[in-house]
């Protein structure tokens, strides 16, 4: 569940985000819509807790370890690989057999062969799938995911909107997205950001 | 226990990343090396010990700053930190396996730049190593933590050396006390003091800087 | 800051104005002259308020600091932020009144042989730094908390630097000036004790105008974006 009332958010002089109301309930699946440089990221950062907001209020009945964030970027060592970078993050997020889980999530979004490589040397749509796999790692209750769909081929898309499917309904979502067609009937809750 | 866990998984990972990309050991030795050069000439013949072991800390406090210069790129590539500070890990964790990191790469390059000195000016004894060891360590929670503030800043080369320097006036003192004073001890305790007081308030104000 | 408070600040200032005057009658004319240092030990009224001044401004600047990281209130912020910047221009002060001082006494600008005026030295250098920092950050709340934290440090920094600047006397300088003149007369402490609080209370009065300022200028553009 989260619910915000007259979230703003400023940096200095500059307003990111001005007056935004949200009510997603557990379980539901929002949708983040606006033109570039609307907030959306900002919106999410906020909501995850990586930025305080300015004024309003905001409730997220989810602490950090039940949070799963894809940001604009793939938060994923370089110099690591895909399997190592899991392993840390497995570790740190308490996961239970983090090593099969790991395996498992590599295995569904194709990365399997490409485990013992190092992020460096993956293309962008690759190392999206990997972040996906970060994102995922813990089974989230809550997953907030900054325009998912960003430099993945057709068959990355593909698997992104199955896992999307698997997890509305049995998870809280929220996606900001350019592209909201994509996700079609899914959405349960639209947030329009101008 | 799973703190310490947590703290030696982030200080693997940050030994394996620089194994791999070497980007900051080398630098590190080939700068502390050169700058013992750069001494030799800056050195007046006859200008005694006590002028080299000056000039030592001056080459120590600018090598710690370059290593710790370098020492967030890691985590800035692809936003790491981001993911870091989100997971439910304690921060200060973060904190501590890069300052245990760092002062690896830093202990490292002594093990080139102490015998060096010791070749080319003059000897050490066990407490001026130690004093070399305590302001090793004082460095490196001070600094892993004004890094992480530089790292968010505009200017961040040019703003670490100015947030560090000032604080790294009390270990250079104790450093070249305990290489030249007779009563070395004396000057042992201050860097042990200045170690526990900044490593216990580095330790704790970590998770301020990384989060809003 | 409510209208209210603004209004005390013409009393303060007058009250300030009073209070420094009579702080300079009595440093020129009522305190007897010393016996070795003659004139130019007056300026020793001045200096050391000056001195314990700039130290109380960034133990308030640390105390707000420590306040916004606790409580998370914005506003100690700015607080911290003032009492910094007050400090540091008093710190100035007390380097520059010192440098006239040792230039009277020992015929030299700098001396490295006092304590309290290489320490100052170090205290500029570090929030001059904390400038950078703010300068150098996006405003907003992760600015404000490095400050904060960067603020704590330098109340730590003082006790720790003021002990390795001791320590360092031995094998800087063996042979060591010494400024401790004779024990203070009755009528010298209390001209001390009159310039003191009028240096506090000077202090207060800018600290408060500062932060008045800022605040009503913060307000000022709120008004204007709601007006858009």
């Amino acid at each position: 569940m989260i619910r915000a009332r007259g979230l703003e958010k400023r940096y200095g002089r500059r307003r990111v985000l001005a007056g935004v109301d949200i009510a997603v309930p557990s379980g539901g699946f929002a949708v983040v819509t606006g033109p570039n440089g609307s907030g959306k990221t900002t919106l999410l950062r906020v909501i995850v807790g990586l930025a305080a907001p300015s004024r309003g209020s905001l409730e997220v009945d989810a602490d950090r370890a039940q949070v799963g964030y894809l940001a604009h970027e793939p938060l994923v060592y370089r110099e690591l690989t895909a399997l190592e970078n899991l392993d840390l993050f497995g570790r740190l997020y308490r996961v239970t057999q983090r090593r099969e889980r790991a395996g498992m999530l590599l295995e569904r979004f194709g990365l399997w062969d490409a485990r013992n490589e190092r992020v460096s040397t993956y293309s962008r749509g690759m190392t999206q799938r990997l972040a996906l796999c970060r994102t995922l790692l813990h089974d989230p209750e809550l997953v907030l995911l900054d325009e998912p769909h960003s430099a993945l081929d057709a068959e990355g898309a593909e698997l992104l909107d199955r896992e999307l499917e698997a997890l509305a309904g049995s998870r809280t979502v929220v996606v900001a997205t350019h592209d909201p067609q994509r996700l079609g009937s899914l959405a349960s809750v639209g947030i329009a950001l101008a | 226990m799973t703190y310490l866990a947590d703290v030696a998984a982030l200080t693997r990972k940050d030994l394996r990343v620089e194994l791999r990309a070497r980007d900051t050991l080398p630098a590190m030795l080939l700068f502390v090396v050169s700058v013992l050069v750069v001494f030799h000439f800056a050195l007046p013949e006859g200008t005694g010990d006590d002028a080299a072991y000056g000039l030592l800390w001056v080459a120590i406090v600018f090598t710690a700053l370059l290593g710790l210069a370098r020492a967030w790129v890691p985590e800035q590539e692809h936003g790491v930190l981001d993911g870091l500070v989100l997971a439910p890990s304690d921060r200060s964790a973060i904190w501590l396996g890069k300052t245990l990191a760092t002062l690896a790469f830093l202990l490292t390059a002594q093990a080139v730049a102490l015998p060096a000195f010791v070749l080319f000016f003059a000897p050490l004894d066990a407490t001026a190593l130690a004093g070399v060891l305590l302001a090793d360590i004082g460095i490196c929670a001070v600094g892993s933590l004004m890094a992480a503030m530089a790292a968010a800043s505009r200017s961040r080369e040019v703003l670490l050396p100015l947030l560090v320097l000032p604080l790294a006036i009390p270990l250079v003192v104790g450093g070249v006390g305990a290489a030249i004073s007779p009563d070395g001890q004396r000057y042992l305790l201050l860097l042990a003091l200045y170690d526990g007081v900044f490593a216990v308030l580095s330790w704790a104000s970590f998770e301020y800087v990384v989060t809003e | 800051m409510s209208t209210a408070t603004i209004r005390s600040l013409p009393g303060l200032a007058a009250l300030s104005a009073v209070l420094m005057g009579s702080a300079i009658a009595f440093a020129l004319i009522v305190a007897p002259e010393d016996a070795d240092q003659g004139i130019s030990q007056r300026i020793f009224y001045i200096h050391v308020p000056i001195a314990l001044t700039s130290y109380f401004c960034f133990g308030l600047g640390a105390w707000k600091a420590l306040n916004l990281l606790w409580r998370g209130d914005q506003r100690y912020d700015l607080e911290s932020y003032v009492a910094i910047h007050q400090g540091t221009i008093f710190g100035a002060l007390t380097l520059i009144t010192g440098s006239i001082w040792a230039r009277a006494s020992w015929g030299v600008w700098w001396t490295w042989s006092s304590n309290q005026l290489v320490l100052f030295l170090v205290l500029f250098l570090f929030y001059c730094a904390y400038f950078m920092l703010r300068f150098s950050v996006e405003e907003g709340p992760r600015r404000a908390r490095s400050s904060a934290v960067y603020a704590l440090f330098g109340v730590v920094l003082i006790p720790i630097s003021f002990l390795a600047i001791r320590l360092a006397e031995d094998f800087i300088h063996p042979t060591v000036f010494t400024r401790e003149g004779p024990n203070m007369t009755a009528t010298m402490f209390a001209t001390f004790c009159v310039s003191w609080a009028a240096v506090t209370l000077l202090a207060y009065l800018l600290y408060r105008v500062e932060l008045a300022g800022k605040r009503l200028d913060a307000d000022l553009r709120e008004l204007r974006e709601a007006l858009q």
